[in-house]
Formats: C-alpha cells, structure tokens, sequence
C-alpha cells in the first residue's frame, strides 16, 4: 500500500542579515571604579585586556528589557514587522531563569506572538550559534524572517572582587533580523564545541548548592563554611582560566575563522570587517596575526569602551561599525564567536 | 634535536619577540614573572612559539611549573629527547 505523499516547505537559495540594533546600558564603569574592588590600576587593565570602560544595566533593567530595545532598533532597520517574524532566537546566558525562557516573552513584547521562541546557550559564541539557526531556519523555510538576539547582563553574576575574568565583563545586547535575500548573504556556519574543556570558563557553583546552602545542608555546611543564606558568597559568578582560554581563543580559534573564510570560497584579502567575540584586546590582535589580516580590513575593537558583553559582544560590534563607517554597508565581514563550554561559530555574512 | 645552550638561544629570541627584552637578559636563572615582568598571556603566547620552534608539546597544566628560564629549557630538552 503506498503512502500519501506530503508536501515540505520550499527551499530558500539565499539568505542575509536585514538590519542590526544594539542596546548600551548607561551606567559606565571605568578602570578608576575597578581599582577600588580589586588591587590594579587603569595602565594595567588597559595593557592586559585593552578595557578602558564597559557598560552595565541597573537592577531594574533586565535581559529581556535589553533585547527589546536592541530588537526593535533591528526590526525598524530591517524594515520589517515584528508580526512578520517566523522564530526569535535570544542567545543567553544571564536570564535569570531557567524558565520561562526570555524569548516568549520578548516575542510577546515585540508583537510576534504566535512566533516560535527559545533561548540559545552558547555563551560567547551564543550569537553566531543563533546566526547558525536563523540562516538554517530561512534556508530551509521554516520561517521567512527570524530575529536572532544576543544579550547578557553578565554583572548580575560576577563577583567584583575576583580577577580572572569580572573586571572584564559588561551588559549589553545586539539583534539582528535574518531573511531571505536575492545574493549569498551568509556564509557557511563552521561551529562546534569541546565539553572536555568545560571548566576553563565556569560558574562557581551550581544552582542546587545555593538551594543546599540556604538550607544549611550542603557539602560546604559539613565543612564548617558559612551558610548563611542570602551571603553575596552563596551566589553562583563566573571564573576563567585566562592563560588556557587565550591559548585556545587564538590558535584554535584563528584555525577556525580561516574554515569559514574557505567555507564562503573567499580569502583575507576578500574582507572588510573581522567581527570577532570581544573577549580581549590581546585575543584579537594574536588573531589578526595568526590570520594574517591584510591592513584594509577594519577589526572591530568595541571591547575598548563596552568590555566583554558575552554573546551581545559581535553584533554590538557590528551595530558600531556601521555607525562610524556606514559605507560598510553590503561589504563582507568574518565573524567569530569562541566561549564557556567551550563552544565556538564562525561564518562570513554580508553586512546589511 | 638542540642542546640546551641552543634552547636558551631559541627562546631569548621568542622571549624578544613578544616583549622587546633584550636576548641576553633571558638566562636560566630568571624568573618569568619575577625578573623577566612577563604576564599569564605572553608566557602562552611563548609556549605557543616555542611549541613551534622546538617541535615539542608543552600542555596548559605544566605552563605553571615553569618558573624560570631554565625550567622552560630543561622541560623542552626533556621533551625532545
């Protein structure tokens, strides 16, 4: 007996990035303001990460006020109405619940209600993770238009007085709207991940040790710690390895920006923007050897004023770049994105 | 395969290269962090050369244990041997 046959969506050829927005919080922390929580001084934060300042939101603002702002910004240049999206994709990972996620209810904010939503947790590579799944989503037709979104409001778990990673860290959040296009407007996506290195970028503890501490019945309470619930102690904030995550940010990574330079069949020489993860002033520059950079490609430095914003950090950049040179516009950029799990994503895309 | 005399010599110059210190300020008895002012980044950026140069393998765990110069030369040494 033979089946009924069914019909599948329509393939897209082509697919590019329509628009981009961006939210910089306004409260600013310098250098100055670090010194007073950690032994350092402005020369040697801006020698060793290229920080000057970076960006952090109020308590009152959250994840998900962040992405709407930097959303309805990329929406408005896309040219294109929230009701019209197929899926919002929020690359995140500070929205401080497990659930709901902070897509439903930013797609409820923006007006695409029904439109699918989920959040993505990828870290610092969450934004490129995204491009991968919008580009696959309008690729594909399942949907015709997605609003990819990278926000974190990382100083909601940082603990000021550490020094492996918290001086580096501000809040921020990039969107961008992915739709079909006439030419090749994303290339492919080169992204993976190596769980094997999972604690070089962390979370101190887990969320069920807070909830064993603030009962009193956890390891560290056998061990004569404090449990007192409520302590800034108990709450989960970020740490590094530094010296291990730039060995692996730029030699592994510089091998897989060139993958997807020869995955889009283009070349350095080909590029006008490199829009790698803001994670260090000293990370980009060792890229830009390893790869060879020819000097008429503009490196995005937004880590200089923004800090390292996590997944928002690239279309941050890219929001910026556009800005100061907006002859840019339609001319190919690489982008990069490398972080905790670790995971990373690369891929070529013509900026919009 | 290099004698140490030709590991020191191969190192100052990686060691001159990240830093801008002169060649023979780099001796086995100086310490990295101590003496020689070298952060956690560019001693990886040396590692990541040095790897290179002496076509040897020097993992993220065993980059701590080398203090000094002369811990650097004798771990490659050992290395290639």
């Amino acid at each position: 007996m033979s089946i009924t046959a069914i019909k599948q969506a329509p393939l897209r050829e082509h697919t590019r990035i329509l628009g981009v927005g961006a939210y910089r919080p306004e409260i600013i922390v310098t250098n100055d303001d670090v010194c007073q929580w950690i032994d350092s001084s402005d020369e040697w934060i801006r020698q060793r990460t290229g920080i000057v300042t970076r960006h952090r939101a109020p308590r009152e603002v959250s994840v998900i006020d962040m992405a709407e702002a930097a959303s309805r910004e990329a929406l408005a240049s896309a040219g294109i109405d929230a009701s019209q999206l197929g899926a919002v994709l929020v690359s995140t990972v500070t929205h401080p619940y497990a659930t709901p996620s902070a897509a439903a209810q930013l797609a409820d904010r923006l007006g695409a209600t029904p439109a699918p939503a989920y959040d993505i947790s990828a870290a610092c590579a969450g934004y490129c993770y995204g491009i991968a799944q919008g580009d696959a989503l309008v690729h594909a037709g399942t949907a015709e238009y997605v609003l990819v979104v990278g926000v974190e409001k990382l100083s909601d778990f940082i603990d000021n007085s550490e020094r492996t990673i918290s001086f580096l860290l501000g809040d921020g959040a990039g969107a961008v709207v992915i739709g079909p296009g006439d030419t090749a407007g994303i290339g492919p996506s080169v992204w993976g991940s190596d769980g094997s290195k999972h604690e070089a970028i962390r979370m101190t503890r887990s969320l069920l040790d807070v909830r064993d501490y603030s009962m009193g019945v956890g390891p560290d309470a056998e061990s004569g710690e404090s449990t007192d619930a409520g302590s800034e102690s108990l709450w989960p904030t970020m740490r590094q390895d530094g010296p291990t995550v730039f060995r692996w940010a730029v030699w592994e990574m510089a091998k897989v920006a060139q993958q997807a330079l020869d995955a889009a069949g283009i070349t350095a020489e080909d590029l006008a923007v490199f829009l790698p993860h803001q994670a260090n002033i000293r990370i980009i520059d060792e890229m830009v050897k390893q790869l060879k950079l020819p000097d008429h490609v503009h490196v995005a430095r937004d880590i200089v004023d923004a800090g390292n914003t996590s997944a928002a950090s690239i279309p941050l950049a890219m929001h910026r770049v556009l800005q100061e040179q907006p002859a840019l516009s339609g001319k190919l950029a690489l982008q990069i994105g490398f972080g905790a799990g670790l995971v990373f994503g690369a891929q070529v895309v013509v900026l919009p | 395969m290099a004698s140490n005399e030709e590991i020191l010599t191969g190192l100052a110059e990686i060691v001159n290269e990240e830093t801008g210190l002169a060649p023979e300020s780099v001796e086995m008895d100086k310490s990295f962090t101590d003496d020689l002012d070298i952060d956690s980044i560019s001693m990886m950026t040396i590692v990541v050369n040095a790897e290179e140069k002496f076509g040897v393998r020097i993992p993220d765990e065993e980059v701590k244990n080398l203090k000094t110069v002369g811990d650097a030369v004798n771990f490659i040494s050992g290395a290639q041997a």
